[in-house]
C-alpha cells in the first residue's frame, strides 16, 4: 500500500514535470477555455438576472471542455517510445498508476480553472468571490470527479482510432450527474439565493458520493484495462 | 438447434404480441383520464423493463469476461446491449409521443427523462466504441469496462421517480403501488413476455453473428500467419 502511494506520487510528479516542461495540454486547455468564454458571450445576449441563472452552467461547460483536453493527454502522453508498456510492466500496481495520473490531471485542471475563474467574473460581471469557500469546495470535488473518470476513460481510449473524438463521447454522459450537481450549487452560490442554496444542499452530497463511487471503481478496474 | 430456438422464440413472441395488440386495441376500454393514448404504455414500460433486464445480463457477462477472459461472454454482452439499446430507443420514442399528447410537449428535462436519455447515450457510446478498436482482446476488455461503468446509471433511472424531494413530471410508480387497474394487468404482463421473447430471439441472432465473425477473424489471422 505504502509502496503504491509512493509510486503514485512519483507518477504524478513525472506527469506534472513533463507538462510543465512542454506545457502542451496546459496552454491548449487554457486558451481553449478563454476562447469558449468569449464565444459564449456572443451566443447569449442576456440581462443580469438571466445571466446569473445560467452562470453555473456556463462555467462548468467551460471546465468540462478544458477537462477533456487535459485528461485526453493523460495516457496519450505515454504512447511515444512505448512508455505505456514500460509503465505497465513497472513494479507499480495499476491503481497507483491511475491514482498518480489522476492527481496530476486534477492539479492541472484546477490550475486552469483557477486562472479561468477571474476572467469569467470579468467578462460576465459575476461576483464569484462572495462565497468563494464553498465555491472552491465544489470546484475541488467536481474536478476530482472529472479527473478520475477522465483518466480511466483516457486509458480505455488510448489505443482507439479517433481518440480525441471517442473520449468526449464516452466521458460526458458519465459525467452528467456530476456536472448537474456542480452546476446547481454553483448557480445557487453566484445568485446568493438562500432558498436555491438549501435546495441544492443535496447536490454537494451527491458530488461526494459520485467521487467516492467512481474513484473506487476506477482504481479497482484500471488493472483490467491496462493489462490486456 | 440454435436456429430452431431462434425461430421458435421469434414466432412465439410475434404471436403473443399480435394477440396482445388485439386485446389492447379492440378489447380494452379507453382510460378515464388519458383517453386512448394510454395504450402506448403497454409497449413503453415493457420495453424499458426488458432493456434493463438485458443490460443486467450484459453487466454480469462483462464481469465474467474480465474474470475469465472467455470471448463468449463478450459476445453475449454486445448482443444484449444492442437489443437493450433498441428497446431503450423504443421506450424514449413512445414516451415522447405520450408526452406530446398528455403534456403538450415532446420532451422535458426532468430527472427520469434525462437519466433515461443519458443511459441510452452511454450504451450508444459503447456500441460506437467497439468498431474503433481492432485488437479483439483489447476491444472486449474496454467494452466490458464501459458496460460496467454505464450500468451505474440504471439504478438512477429506476430511482428517479422514487427519490424523496425530487419532483418529476413523469408519472409516479404504478406497478408496486397496485394502482394498475386489474383489467390492465394481463395485457401488461403479456406485453412484457412478447418483448422478452422477441428480444431473446434478437440476442441469439446477434450472438450467432458475433461468434461467426470471431471465427472468420481467427481464420483470416491464421491465413495471414501462413
Amino acid at each position: 500500500m505504502k509502496d503504491g502511494l509512493v509510486a503514485a506520487l512519483a507518477i504524478a510528479g513525472k506527469d506534472l514535470r513533463t507538462e510543465l516542461r512542454t506545457k502542451e495540454s496546459l496552454t491548449a486547455s487554457l486558451s481553449f477555455s478563454l476562447v469558449i468564454l468569449v464565444l459564449f458571450s456572443f451566443a447569449f445576449d442576456l440581462g443580469r438576472d438571466e445571466l446569473y441563472a445560467i452562470s453555473g452552467g456556463l462555467l462548468w461547460l467551460v471546465y468540462s471542455f478544458a477537462g477533456a483536453l487535459i485528461v485526453n493527454r493523460s495516457f496519450a502522453r505515454e504512447l511515444p517510445n512505448d512508455c505505456l508498456d514500460v509503465l505497465v510492466s513497472s513494479p507499480a500496481p495499476g491503481w497507483a498508476i491511475c491514482l498518480g495520473k489522476t492527481v496530476a490531471a486534477f492539479l492541472l485542471l484546477v490550475t486552469v480553472e483557477l486562472i479561468t475563474l477571474p476572467f469569467f467574473g470579468l467578462f460576465y460581471n459575476i461576483a464569484w468571490w462572495h462565497s468563494s469557500g464553498t465555491l472552491f469546495a465544489v470546484i475541488l470535488l467536481a474536478t476530482w470527479g472529472i479527473a478520475v473518470v477522465g483518466v480511466s476513460f483516457s486509458a480505455v481510449t488510448v489505443n482507439v482510432r479517433l481518440r480525441e473524438l471517442m473520449l468526449p463521447v464516452l466521458l460526458y454522459p458519465i459525467l452528467i450527474p456530476l456536472l448537474v450537481s456542480a452546476i446547481g450549487v454553483t448557480t445557487a452560490l453566484f445568485s446568493e439565493d438562500p432558498q436555491m442554496l438549501s435546495a441544492n444542499g443535496v447536490s454537494l452530497q451527491l458530488l461526494i458520493v459520485f467521487d467516492i463511487m467512481y474513484t473506487s471503481l476506477a482504481l479497482y478496474m484500471i488493472e483490467f484495462i491496462l493489462i490486456v | 438447434m440454435r436456429e430452431k430456438l431462434i425461430y421458435t422464440l421469434g414466432i412465439l413472441g410475434t404471436l403473443v404480441m399480435v394477440y396482445n395488440l388485439h386485446t389492447i386495441f379492440l378489447d380494452l376500454p379507453d382510460e378515464a383520464m388519458q383517453g386512448a393514448v394510454y395504450r402506448i404504455l403497454f409497449i413503453h414500460v415493457p420495453a424499458v423493463i426488458n432493456a434493463f433486464t438485458f443490460l443486467a445480463v450484459a453487466l454480469c457477462t462483462s464481469v465474467a469476461f474480465l474474470a475469465t477472459k472467455k470471448f463468449i461472454y463478450d459476445s453475449i454482452s454486445v448482443a444484449c446491449i444492442e437489443v437493450a439499446t433498441a428497446f431503450m430507443l423504443v421506450n424514449l420514442v413512445t414516451g415522447s409521443i405520450w408526452g406530446r399528447n398528455q403534456w403538450g410537449i415532446w420532451w422535458t428535462w426532468d430527472l427520469r427523462l434525462t437519466s433515461m436519455l443519458i443511459c441510452f447515450l452511454l450504451y450508444l457510446g459503447y456500441l460506437l466504441m467497439r468498431p474503433a478498436i481492432t485488437e479483439p482482446t483489447q476491444r472486449a476488455t474496454m467494452s466490458a469496462f464501459i458496460s460496467i461503468f454505464a450500468f451505474a446509471d440504471v439504478p438512477l433511472v429506476i430511482m428517479a421517480i422514487r427519490l424523496p424531494n425530487v419532483r418529476t413530471q413523469h408519472p409516479g410508480p404504478v406497478l408496486e403501488t397496485g394502482n394498475l387497474a386489474p383489467a390492465f394487468v394481463p395485457p401488461f404482463l403479456l406485453g412484457m413476455l412478447a418483448l422478452f421473447l422477441i428480444g431473446s430471439a434478437l440476442v441469439l441472432v446477434r450472438l450467432h453473428q458475433e461468434t461467426s465473425r470471431r471465427e472468420i477473424d481467427s481464420i483470416r489471422r491464421e491465413l495471414h500467419a501462413v
